[in-house]
């Protein structure tokens, strides 16, 4: 990367800009209400499973829907070790497992056909429930656990600090060579391969990447439910939010999942407390229709009006 | 020494033998071309060359090294690149990301960015596309995209280039340029592997010509030889050919 | 040196498993054969099938509960409801998907999240009218002596009924005009629909007989088990192994991967209940491994 990408005037302001919301962010909890806070965690745990979905999938194109088996593995992770060590720790641990864990699942399954890696992930969270309930049961007996609780305000940070580094890694993935060559799997994961990209490997360290940072998120959310047992840590609804949200937001840029995320985590409360028996339901039909008729989320959305009001055309070329 | 060299190249999609024994090599510097009638098996060929597929039986060696069991991305980094019959450009990245991604990636010693970008530079100029860098490769003509995957494969700095029809769906103002960059290829030093159904293309700057039906090496040697020999033309017959335009 | 009793004891006590194997891997044979035509042919990976096969479930157990209709007889009630239901939404939703995906990898990206979020309405609609927990009836719960082994009647029917409409469909797709249609469709569309198959037809049809599969299932699994809006997922997930077990593409391959999966699963159920899913998924683990392509894939 060379310097004068950073010295650019455009940089300056955008790089001021992100400064002042990090200084908002950080000293948010000094003068806003306790529930705004609450609900900020929410938001900032969607906004990291969101963004880290869409570094690994959305440029690739293989979509992953493991989240809530890697997020559950950071939950897990705390009530395993919550006692034992100091949280910020046990976060750094739960990120780990998930990490070798995603390793593993990539090493299996992105040799092969984006299909199998589909399936694949999408069984992950009910085998890990499975696997999780019967070692509870039969090896160490119970059927739940506690975890030490934390107040929001640190949790609160916690996130924040999270979220930070996932923005500078999933920026400096972006803008790398590395940015450049999942992108050119997403489109042609042949002509990469010819053009001397090791696929696998890039695939499957990615995907561990993003997987890292579910489970962190797991392990920190996870002081927020002083009882832990494998169904409320392996939750299918959490690897279908971030899909959502990233699909409505827009996989193209990382700001489409920041949007995404922030608007479903509200409208979830919203709906939590209104309907409750209806949310899902809600959410279900919203992902169809942007299937349908959202293919490049709402940035792509914009996007399109935006060149449709500035006229941009090439020419012959 | 041949740079490129294939003995017994055997490959079977189920019970067909697509490509069965053949025997063949490319020195270095020349330009060799390989044709035959639609089915013959080049493509596979190229594809088992590449590694996009394996092979059944046989060797494949590169500068007298094995890669037949290598990846592709080995092969590309020990200086086998190519192009693709359909056209495989990367439709949403700028011109000059995709022929970056060639020597950012393709090299076996790994560039710097600033390298890289220069490295890139210079393919775009050499095939003569640096005045579109900045435009998404879908928007280009399919003559320029050809010229773009060529460029992107130039940068991965090879010294064996595999061509797969290049002159495909190309008007014939078209076809003396890219002709003209095949020779100037060879003149940097590339040796040149390319599949062609043009006759005339193939004719005119082939060295040596290796001549493929229903996956069996039929007829080698030089362009004349070739031509007049009377299997090739018995296999040709009844085949839609282009003789050049 | 083992005596002739403790010898007659093992040979019942395999039998025990191999006819266990059987009875679930019945249903599985035929889940699994109903998504490898979802997927197979019509080329959608429908993660909602499990909701599909809870849809049967549910409309069974209601039928039976509230206007004492026969299990049994439900088959012909349910298969062909939730069939309806899986033909329409292909009409609709999955055509135009197919119209509007520039690629067909884009197609099956864009399908299997649709599916995704039917997974969602359908598990909240089954919630809504029928509550989220636990149901359940006793039909036909007597036992049959089978050579020592003893099983309860309906679970012996169920494996029956699975067998026959395992045979009725594959003679339907052997014999018939439609079922040639299906399996050009499922070799080449394009060449199909050049021959005259009225592909989105076929492709529907398809689609509505994976669904009905599921709700063959559905009502099958009712007559044995307790039912619950959110049984679906695992169903899903097992159908998908069976799958790549059988080998994507083959419908055959799903029938016998399904009866085989359902043999291993006995086994462990016997060694060690509880671990079914996680040997389930060690076979996936190993196909992934050694033979992606499965038993009969292409």
């Amino acid at each position: 990367m060379d310097i004068s990408r950073f010295t650019s005037k455009r940089s300056v302001l955008s790089g001021s800009a992100i400064l002042i919301i990090f200084f908002l962010l950080a000293t948010f909890p000094l003068y806003s209400p306790g529930y705004t806070v609450v609900l900020l965690i929410s938001i900032f745990m969607y906004i990291i499973i969101t963004v880290s979905w869409t570094m690994f999938s959305g440029p690739t194109g293989y979509i992953s829907l493991a989240p809530a088996a890697f997020f559950g593995v950071g939950v897990y992770t705390s009530a395993l070790l919550g006692f034992v060590l100091p949280l910020p720790a046990v976060i750094g641990i739960g990120g780990l497992v998930s990490f070798c864990l995603a390793l593993l699942v990539g090493a299996l399954t992105l040799r092969l056909r984006g299909i199998y890696f589909v399936m694949f992930t999408f069984g992950l969270v009910e085998l890990l429930l499975h696997f999780i309930l019967w070692w509870e049961v039969n090896i160490t007996g119970t059927t739940g656990r506690v975890v030490p609780t934390v107040d929001n305000t640190t949790v609160y940070y916690l996130m924040v600090i999270i979220f930070a580094i996932l923005m500078l890694t999933a920026y400096f993935i972006k803008h790398s060579k590395f940015g450049l060559a999942l992108q050119s799997i997403g489109e042609y994961e042949e002509a990469a391969a010819h053009t001397g990209v090791n696929v696998t490997a890039l695939k499957t360290v990615t995907f561990a990447i993003s997987a890292f940072f579910m489970g962190a998120a797991g392990a920190t959310m996870a002081t927020r439910w002083t009882y832990i047992d494998p169904r409320i840590a392996f939750n299918p609804l959490l690897s279908f939010m971030p899909v959502l949200m990233a699909i409505f937001g827009g996989m193209g840029q990382l700001y489409g999942p920041i949007i995404g995320a922030a608007i479903f985590t509200y409208l979830e409360e919203f709906l939590i407390t209104r309907f409750p028996y209806y949310y899902m339901l809600i959410f279900g039909i919203i992902m169809v229709v942007a299937i349908l008729y959202m293919p490049d989320g709402l940035v792509g959305l914009l996007q399109k009006l935006w060149k449709r009001i500035s006229g941009t055309k090439y020419a012959d070329t | 020494m041949p740079i490129l060299e294939g003995k017994g190249v055997t490959k079977y999609f189920g019970g067909l033998a697509a490509i069965s024994n053949v025997d063949f090599h490319v020195d270095q510097g020349e330009i060799v071309g390989l044709i035959g009638p639609n089915g013959a098996g080049k493509t596979t060929l190229f594809n088992l060359i590449s590694a996009a597929l394996a092979l059944n039986s046989g060797v494949i060696r590169f500068k007298g090294e094995k890669i037949s069991g290598l990846k592709p991305y080995q092969i590309c980094r020990t200086g086998v690149a190519r192009t693709f019959q359909s056209v495989k450009v990367f439709p949403n990245m700028p011109v000059f990301g995709n022929v970056s991604l060639g020597s950012l990636f393709g090299t076996s010693t790994g560039m710097s960015s600033a390298d890289a970008a220069r490295k890139a530079m210079e393919s775009l100029d050499f095939v003569g596309l640096s005045a579109v860098r900045a435009i998404p490769a879908k928007d280009l003509t399919l003559a320029n995209q050809k010229r773009l995957e060529v460029a992107r494969a130039l940068a991965t700095k090879p010294e064996l280039l595999l061509l797969d029809e290049l002159i495909a769906g190309l008007n014939p103002a078209e076809t003396a340029q890219a002709m003209d960059l095949v020779t100037r290829i060879r003149d940097k030093g590339i040796s040149i592997f390319m599949i062609e159904h043009v006759m005339k293309a193939i004719m005119s700057i082939c060295d040596r010509i290796i001549v493929l039906h229903h996956g069996e090496k039929i007829a080698e040697g030089t362009p004349q030889k070739i031509t007049s020999s009377k299997k090739v033309v018995e296999v040709y017959l009844g085949e839609s050919v282009d003789a050049g335009s | 040196m083992i005596g002739k009793a403790q010898e007659a004891i093992i040979m019942v006590e395999i039998l025990d498993i191999v006819i266990a194997g059987l009875l679930m891997g019945g249903i599985y044979a035929l889940i699994a054969v109903g998504l490898s035509l979802q997927f197979g042919v019509a080329h959608v990976l429908n993660i909602a099938h499990g909701e599909f096969i809870m849809l049967g479930a549910f409309v069974t157990w209601w039928l039976y509960t509230q206007l004492g209709i026969d299990p049994l007889v439900s088959l012909a009630i349910c298969g062909p409801i939730v069939f309806i239901i899986g033909f329409v939404l292909y009409r609709t939703l999955f055509t135009r998907l197919r119209t509007s995906s520039p690629s067909p990898a884009a197609f099956e990206g864009n399908s299997m999240l649709a599916c995704f979020g039917l997974l969602f309405i359908i598990q909240n609609v089954a919630i809504l009218i029928w509550g989220a927990d636990i149901k359940g009836y006793s039909y036909l719960a007597v036992p049959v002596n089978l050579g020592g082994a003893v099983f309860a009647a309906n679970r012996l029917l169920t494996l029956g009924f699975a067998i026959i409409i395992g045979v009725v469909f594959y003679l339907f797709l052997a014999r018939t005009r439609l079922g040639k249609a299906i399996r050009a469709a499922a070799q080449d569309p394009a060449a199909a629909g050049l021959m005259g198959v009225n592909i989105n037809q076929v492709l529907a049809l398809c689609f509505g007989f994976g669904a009905l599969m599921a709700g063959f299932g559905g009502t099958l699994i009712s007559i044995s088990y307790k039912i619950q809006p959110t049984m679906g997922l695992e169903y899903t997930v097992i159908a998908l192994i069976v799958i790549v077990l059988g080998g994507l593409g083959s419908i055959p391959g799903s029938f016998l991967g399904g009866l085989l999966l359902g043999l291993v699963g006995s086994i462990v159920t016997y060694i060690e209940p509880g671990l079914s899913l996680v040997a389930y998924y060690v076979i996936f683990m190993l196909l992934l491994l050694v033979r992606p392509t499965g038993i009969l894939g292409k």
